[in-house]
């Protein structure tokens, strides 16, 4: 598996990524997402982020309790992450965009 | 126990450098070991093994904050949905939707399920701190409940940043001054908590436990430490029943109870000029032994009414009659007991041993009288409670029961039944020692008649007669006839 896989489904990405404040870690949590999205699923994804510091009340809808998480909330089922994203192989297996050999 | 509790004031809120400030839980009990409630603004653990009451003890440390302390509280469940908890302890009497409604208790399960979630790279638990901060600030909650942050440990693999975050979490709800509960379930080889959270949680650690003997259940409670402060160190039992939770702090009593002089009437005509011409110490307690069919319930009953009639409240344990069996027998011998239960004045609680366990038993006998404050206890009989424990554990609960009782000043009756077999001057509890009167009924047969004596064997305090007395029974009531009943008395062992 060289070239990057595109998802099997044509349908849009929906990621939502939970941050408390511009801290450090969500600064990079940000960035490495991007990143990846960009290399990865261009053109097909949505990114929403989310303050918590700013809405509280919607950490539990999502059940969040660490931060940074990633949440993909399309494709079906819901996934999560969490962490900085620092570990891009980690990210792709987390959310499925493409199965490690 | 309202009385204890008003003596109490609630400690949370305003300033007080000297001591440690305590917050009541308002658990019946709790407040006493703990001489005032959890301290304030920090965290308590409460450890104990799968079905303990843990979850329990912290929902009633809310709904109690909520209801007697006007202090609103916050349950975070990491086990439980919202709707679960309330369903599970609403069987125990606690409804939380009325609460819920009139903010003073928020519920938010914060689940964590492992296989969903993958990790990577650097993280915080900031997510679970703006969920407390929310719930807290919603209400302006005052109390904390984490059940259980173990939780944690299963659904995340890097538990180093889940102690630094642990650590962060105590210290953040000190400086919020939340008092707070966690749970943690009691890991093997008598661990208190799985995943050592006992090394975060510093001031106050309580244990629970629950043990099976003989096939009963008994739940018992210890503080394991208090920091700053002396606290009950003694396994206590505790109960939980539709009334909630009650910790039994009866071993904490010693003998230091006062010793009212007044007498009380024993309802038997004629016995009380066997006993110093006065009748019973107030506040005493009275043993009534003797075989089957001599007549203990009868003396007990006519010492029920008599008290009933002088207006006084009496509470009485039937080990192996219902309520009605009893008022319809004691219509026999001219008794209306119904009357005094109709007037409040007299309950009857009948209640197998093998019911409950022993510590239990206490409990419920412990839970009724705080309820009920009786002037007199009846317990007839005492000897059922030897098939539940043995000889060492049922003295030992016997004697506290009467620490409990005597510190109240209430008149204690017991009955025991004693075999034909025996030397009927071993009662088979082996509790006499303890007790102040010793009342032995006997059967004697003479010319064709069995008649009923009663002696009195001892009774502390005053003199008593050393006749044996005949004892009538008729439609009329229990009689003591004059002069002794001394013709033709059998040898003690057939």
């Amino acid at each position: 598996m060289s070239a990057p896989a595109p998802p099997d489904s044509p349908e849009r990405w929906q990621l939502r990524l939970y941050v408390a404040g511009q801290t450090p870690k969500c600064l990079i949590a940000f960035a490495n997402l991007k990143r990846i999205c960009e290399e990865y699923l261009t053109g097909q994804y949505d990114i929403e982020l989310i303050d918590l510091l700013q809405t509280p009340a919607l950490a539990q809808g999502d059940q969040i309790f660490a931060i940074p998480t990633l949440v993909r909330k399309l494709p079906e089922p819901v996934r999560k992450i969490i962490g900085d994203l620092s570990n891009t192989e980690r990210v792709l297996v987390g959310l499925d965009i493409r199965r490690l050999p | 126990m309202p009385r204890a509790r008003a003596s109490k004031p609630a400690s949370s809120g305003g300033s007080a450098v000297s001591g440690l400030k305590k917050v009541p839980t308002g658990i019946t009990g709790l407040d006493e070991i703990t001489l005032g409630g959890l301290p304030f603004g920090r965290t308590t653990l409460v450890a104990g093994g799968p079905g303990c009451g843990k979850t329990l003890l912290g929902m009633e440390f809310l709904v109690q904050g909520a209801q007697q302390f006007n202090e609103p509280g916050a349950f975070i469940a990491f086990e439980e949905t919202a709707q679960e908890l309330s369903e599970n302890v609403h069987a125990l009497g606690y409804a939380l939707e009325p609460l819920v409604k009139s903010k003073k208790l928020v519920l938010d399960h914060v689940r964590i399920e492992r296989s969903e979630i993958q990790e990577t790279g650097d993280y915080d638990l900031e997510g679970l701190f703006v969920r407390l901060a929310h719930a807290i600030d919603s209400i302006g909650a005052k109390r904390l409940v984490l059940d259980t942050l173990e939780v944690l440990f299963a659904g995340l693999k890097d538990h180093g940043i889940l102690r630094a975050e642990l650590r962060r979490l105590f210290r953040w709800l000190k400086d919020r001054q939340i008092t707070a509960i966690v749970t943690a379930e009691s890991g093997p080889d008598g661990k208190l908590s799985r995943h050592g959270i006992e090394e975060y949680v510093s001031d106050c650690v309580i244990a629970l436990d629950h043990r099976i003997s003989q096939q009963i259940s008994t739940r018992r409670l210890r503080i394991v430490k208090y920091r700053g402060s002396s606290h009950g160190a003694n396994e206590y039992p505790f109960l939980i029943d539709d009334g909630g939770l009650v910790v039994f702090p009866i071993t904490s009593l010693g003998l230091d109870y006062g010793a009212p002089s007044g007498h009380l009437a024993s309802g038997v005509t004629g016995l009380d000029a066997a006993l110093d011409g006065r009748g019973f110490f107030r506040g005493s307690s009275v043993l009534v032994t003797g075989t089957a069919g001599t007549g203990k319930t009868s003396v007990a009953a006519q010492f029920v009414n008599a008290a009933c009639a002088r207006g006084e409240r009496c509470l009485y344990f039937a080990m192996e009659e219902s309520p009605d069996q009893i008022v319809r027998n004691m219509r026999s011998i001219g008794l209306n007991l119904e009357r005094w239960r109709k007037r409040g004045l007299l309950q009857v609680h009948s209640a197998r041993p093998t019911l409950h366990g022993l510590e239990s038993h206490l409990a419920t006998v412990y839970r009724a009288v705080s309820l009920f404050d009786p002037h007199i206890v009846v317990m007839d009989p005492l000897t059922g409670f030897s098939s539940v424990g043995s000889d060492r554990e049922v003295t030992a609960v016997i004697t506290r029961l009467l620490d409990f009782l005597k510190a109240k000043q209430i008149t204690a009756l017991f009955t025991t039944l004693v075999s034909t077999q025996s030397d009927p001057e071993h009662s088979e509890v082996g509790v006499s020692s303890w007790m102040d009167t010793w009342l032995l009924l006997r059967t004697l047969e003479s010319e064709g008649l069995r008649r009923r004596a009663l002696y009195v064997i001892k009774s502390r305090g005053m003199s008593h007669s050393d006749r044996i007395h005949e004892l009538q029974f008729s439609s009329r009531g229990l009689r003591i006839l004059p002069g002794s009943a001394t013709r033709a008395l059998p040898p003690v062992r057939a």
